[in-house]
């Protein structure tokens, strides 16, 4: 960079205030200006302004984090753990594979249970998207996605539909089908739109709106008749990963996780975020609620599961063991909230005594990384996805 | 330091938190007082210093994680398929064998991976005199391409190596050939065997702000928007949080067929859907436990088909059927396709709201008059406010005591018969004739005939 130490004498309008001077080159935006030099002063110091007030508005939103944990450790009086004591220890689980579904020719993505306690339908690498039964292990639908990786797919709350996204950027809706002659494919209906990958989809409480988490750091709630965007929720710092709608009696917040190793929840009416939590040390790969709706239980790649509490509004307990060293890819509760069944890259899962925060049990038979886990809609099995090209269903 | 598998372009290191833990598994592995003992081994005739075997392997993991055998074989194995231990017998297959097969700890390969994985290459080939396997010659062609202009010197490395190993003993010989045969297995696989290396697509993080969020003072102000807001919200104290965990998971435990097992089975077990027919949606004798759970919130009586034909029947005799038939057309709103919404707004005015409708709902004045504000700009949460109201005057009629809860109006005549275990109904069937629009389909996901079908049944007029 030469030593500029001259001046070129330029005479003409300033380009703020349009008088006629001698003028000088600033740079604003990268974009060559001429400013006199009163002008150019003036900008000098409006620059060392912004920057003193974004060095400003910086300490000032760290010491109100600051205040704010503090305010949150004032109420926590005793831990779960402490308070579970006089819970009755559960005894020996045995929980073995009871089916297993061969079919996918690829690493297994995602899956999602039908609301008939039976019906499975799971999405894979190489774009297939699979309707199982099951109980009988048969097939019942397939669909070839025209992407790869298709990283969520979900189940209608009908049963006659699915939607499934992925590397596509888009979420899809297909209507089930029993007559053979028609082509699932050619009913598919493009319902979401996002600038990057989508990581999760989920239907709310009927077949007409979906909710997407999306690999551009946003989620967004769409109407499926029309497409139209109803709701998004930006406040995520990178990628969103997973999303789980709330149980609870009024239905309307859901929670989010994320890249930037936050924990979201949002009012889906308003698009605010109503609480946040980051107390992990890498990605959360997976949410879900606590059947209560009051609590719920985070997986990351800091291979530990935690427990974060609504109204108290803190992480209550951390579900860890130095054995365990690979993250933690997906997670769900059982019907009564007393256990969760974590699956890890190690391609294991491990089940935790959610009350004593302690672990049950480890379950082996995956040959490659778990990467989807849901409990069924009666709580009498839980399904594993892996990349090891099957599903799992155990009991 | 223990080598690790070069992480794929894409993923930085530091976002693999695993491969940071497991070496640091590995370093504690490797002290001199705690970590594994290290012996001589003997393989066939020649002697290998410093190497471990796998059963000690195994044990020590046993001890320091305080872990089953099992589980300590498998972390042994997961470290084994990452190359930080590397086999000294059979190095083309990376498991653990737990037993006195030696091992050793992999140490730092330097250098370039592509120039180092030439003059591996190239050494294979020399002494192989050009009989290497498909996808190594494949490998190999490529990289001559790539690096074409420092080939000369892959080659005289290579043959400089090889000329420096014939000198070497033959312990070390053997030793640096499996440490490079299983950096070289972890770090390019042969084609059809799974990479541990491999990871989802690339994820934007913090570092890498794929997402356009840069520290703005915009950003900050909205962290301080959100703090301010979060520091006035209200909290419960932990005590109370926790407690209500215990309760939640005392009374549903013995519902939950995972902790508690089922009746008559469990359908993934024994291969018997008997649990399931027995638990329909719509059955006509409910089980005793099902109908236990009605009484644990308002929301289970009403997400059960059955429990909610119940409930219906029981407004009726009180009166106020049309408090859940309102409740049912908010939620059918709320969760409605878009576009109907103005013509169901419309249609649960006139049914519901309007003054002297047909079934017109008992709403406090001061909520009433914020629905007719709200019902001038008709959107799909514009009716949240009555249906809460309407959904809490419900949920108390369920649930107060004196004769009128629910299930104590059920329960008395539900009894267990004898010497069956399925539960039968000794009273006269429940009236769900009267009632079956409402039961006929699933809830909200029926299929919309359009908002007169409420009009047609027969409710108890007002």
């Amino acid at each position: 960079m030469c030593d500029q130490t001259f001046l070129a004498n330029v005479f003409g309008s300033c380009d703020k205030c349009f008088k006629q001077r001698a003028l000088r080159p600033v740079f604003k935006k990268s974009q060559q200006l001429s400013y006199c030099s009163t002008c150019a002063e003036i900008m000098a110091t409006e620059a060392l302004h912004e920057n003193e007030t974004l060095a400003s508005l910086k300490s000032e939103a760290e010491n109100l984090k600051g205040k704010l944990e503090e305010e949150r450790a004032k109420l926590h009086d005793v831990e779960l753990h402490q308070v579970a004591e006089r819970v009755e220890a559960l005894g020996q689980f045995v929980m073995k594979t009871r089916r297993t579904l061969k079919g996918h020719g690829n690493k297994v993505l995602c899956m999602d249970w039908c609301k008939d306690k039976r019906r499975i339908v799971s999405s894979s690498q190489d774009g297939k998207v699979i309707v199982w039964d099951s109980f009988t292990t048969n097939k019942e639908h397939a669909v070839t996605m025209p992407c790869t990786w298709v990283m969520a797919c979900a189940y209608a709350p009908s049963g006659c539909a699915i939607a499934c996204g992925g590397l596509d950027n888009k979420c899809s809706v297909y209507p089930l089908t029993f007559d053979k002659n028609e082509n699932m494919a050619a009913k598919k209906k493009s319902v979401a739109m996002h600038t990057n990958y989508l990581s999760a989809c989920s239907f709310t409480n009927s077949d007409m709106q979906i909710l997407t988490a999306s690999g551009d750091g946003t989620c967004a709630l769409w109407d499926v008749e029309s497409g139209q965007l109803l709701q998004s929720f930006h406040g995520h710092g990178a990628d969103v990963l997973c999303l789980d709608l709330a149980p609870s009696e009024t239905g309307n917040t859901f929670v989010s996780g994320g890249c930037d190793k936050k924990a979201m929840v949002w009012d889906m009416r308003s698009g605010q975020c109503v609480q946040a939590f980051e107390t992990h040390e890498s990605d959360i790969n997976s949410v879900r609620y606590y059947p209560s709706g009051d609590a719920f239980a985070s997986g990351s790649d800091d291979a530990t599961c935690r427990l974060y509490d609504l109204r108290a509004d803190r992480e209550v307990a951390i579900y860890s063991k130095e054995s365990i060293i690979f993250g933690a890819s997906s997670v769900d509760f059982s019907l009564s909230g007393r256990l969760l069944f974590a699956g890890y890259n190690d391609y294991t899962i491990n089940v935790w005594d959610v009350l004593k925060g302690s672990r049950v049990s480890i379950l082996f038979g995956h040959e490659n990384r778990v990467s989807t886990l849901r409990v069924s809609p009666d709580g009498t099995a839980f399904c594993s996805g892996s990349w090891d090209h099957t599903l799992r269903v155990w009991a | 330091m223990a080598a690790g598998p070069a992480p794929p372009p894409g993923r930085p290191r530091a976002q693999m938190p695993h491969l940071r833990k497991m070496e640091r598994v590995v370093v504690s592995m490797q002290d001199p007082d705690q970590g594994v003992k290290m012996r001589s081994q003997r393989l066939l005739v020649t002697v290998i210093p410093h190497a471990v075997t796998g059963s000690d392997v195994v044990q020590w993991l046993t001890q320091k994680f305080c872990i089953s055998e099992e589980e300590a074989l498998h972390l042994g194995a997961v470290l084994v398929q990452h190359g930080y231990i590397y086999p000294l017998r059979d190095p083309r297959s990376l498991v653990l064998r737990p037993d006195e097969t030696p091992y050793r700890f992999q140490v730092r390969l330097w250098g370039a991976v592509p120039v180092l994985l030439a003059i591996y290459l190239a050494k294979k080939n020399i002494r192989k005199q050009g009989t290497l396997a498909d996808y190594e010659k494949e490998c190999y062609d490529r990289l001559h391409t790539k690096i074409s202009h420092a080939w000369d010197l892959v080659l005289m490395q290579a043959r400089e190596q090889l000329r420096a190993a014939k000198q070497r003993r033959k312990g070390d010989r053997l030793v640096i050939a499996c440490q490079e045969q299983t950096y070289w297995l972890v770090n390019r696989p042969p084609p059809g065997a799974p990479s541990v290396l491999e990871q989802g697509p690339g994820r934007g993080s913090c570092a890498a702000s794929r997402v356009h969020m840069t520290k703005s003072t915009d950003f900050y102000k909205q962290e301080i928007e959100y703090c301010r807001r979060a520091m006035g919200r209200t909290r419960v104290k932990s005590s109370v949080c926790l407690e209500a965990y215990l309760s939640f998971c005392g009374q549903r435990g013995p519902h939950d067929p995972l902790v508690s097992g089922c009746l008559p089975s469990n359908p993934w077990i024994s291969d018997d859907d008997a649990y399931w027919v027995m638990n329909a949606p719509t059955v006509a004798a409910p089980t005793k436990l099902r109908v236990e759970r009605w009484g644990f919130s308002f929301r289970e009586l009403l997400e059960d088909p059955v429990g909610r034909a119940h409930f219906v029947d029981f407004l009726g005799k009180e009166f106020s059927g049309e408090n859940l038939s309102f409740w049912e057309a908010c939620e059918e709103l709320r969760y409605g396709a878009q576009a109907q919404v103005p013509t169901l707004v419309d249609a649960v005015y006139q049914q519901f709201l309007a003054p002297g409708a047909a079934r017109w709902v008992n709403i406090d004045s001061r909520t009433m008059e914020r629905t007719l504000e709200g019902l001038r700009q008709p959107h799909r949460y514009v009716l949240d406010d009555a249906q809460l109201h309407i959904y809490m005057l419900m949920k108390k009629a369920s649930m107060s005591p004196p004769s009128r809860a629910l299930s104590a109006h059920a329960l008395p005549t539900l009894t267990l018969s004898q010497g069956s275990a399925f539960p039968t109904w000794l009273g006269p069937p429940w009236p769900l004739s009267c009632q079956c629009s409402v039961l006929s389909t699933h809830r909200v996901q029926r299929r919309r005939t359009g908002p007169d079908h409420m009009l047609k049944k027969g409710q108890v007029s007002i």
